[in-house]
């Protein structure tokens, strides 16, 4: 019987608001891309805030499952278990 | 939430004095890092209460990126010393201490303090800013301690 994967999204300040407030949002799914549907489902809000409408992640944030950046794993495709953390932050960055 | 607009940010000297050590450690090089306080603006001024001294992931003189891992890393530090992330610095080496165009369009979180060091001089400069909307506010940098 497949099992539902309990999977936890932390949320930075600056998307809260698309959360009620929320600091961290418990989702479903077995993949990165598909826990970040399982968030916009929950909060409308999220829709084009973290993958861009062409699906790819957006530049603005940087996504972390556990103590790794997705970009080095499989980005969306990154396959997640049970208990992972997904953390979001804001990429910080500009220029003189 | 214009109550929280905090128009000084007091900074301890010791932080002060090392977040400019590790812009001058930077150069050439741009240099960047984050500052925490205390969480929701539970300190009115909001006072600096530690700092993170990151990498440039851009490696330039031009731009800065805070290493995303090591963003993560002070992050989860910030909030187990019961702090969150709260502003960003990055030295400017041959311009004023004020945001760039730049600077501008990618701050993230409009309740962020974003803290300039400018290099172009002997003596460096340190300035705050809130950037909201693409408006640029300073606040006044009171070093404490």
């Amino acid at each position: 019987m497949e099992r539902t994967l309990s999977i936890e999204i932390r949320l930075p300040t600056v998307l809260r608001t698309h959360a009620a407030g929320a600091t961290t949002v418990a989702v479903e799914g077995s993949t990165l891309g598909e826990a970040l549907n399982s968030l916009v489902t929950q909060y409308p809000g999220f829709e084009g805030q973290i993958v861009t409408a062409e699906g790819t992640l957006h530049k603005f944030v940087n996504v972390y499952v556990n103590d790794d950046d997705v970009r080095y794993l499989d980005k969306l495709e990154t396959k997640l278990s049970d208990g992972d953390v997904i953390s979001i932050l804001p990429a910080v960055a500009g220029g003189a | 939430m214009a109550s929280l607009v905090c128009e000084v940010l007091k900074i301890p000297k010791a932080i002060r004095d090392s977040m400019i050590a590790h812009c001058i450690d930077g150069l050439p090089d741009e240099a960047c890092g984050l500052v925490a306080a205390a969480s929701s603006g539970a300190s009115t001024p909001a006072l600096v209460e530690k700092c993170y001294l990151t990498k440039n992931a851009a490696r330039s003189a031009k731009l800065y990126a805070v290493d995303p891992l090591e963003h993560l890393k002070a992050d989860r530090d910030a909030e187990s010393n019961g702090l969150e992330i709260v502003g960003v610095f990055h030295s400017h080496t041959h311009t004023e201490a004020y945001p760039s165009p730049t600077d501008v369009a990618q701050a993230p979180d409009p309740t962020w303090h974003y803290i300039l060091i400018s290099l172009k001089r002997e003596m460096p400069v340190v300035r705050s800013y809130l950037i909201r909307d693409g408006k640029i506010t300073e606040e006044e940098v009171v070093v404490v301690g």
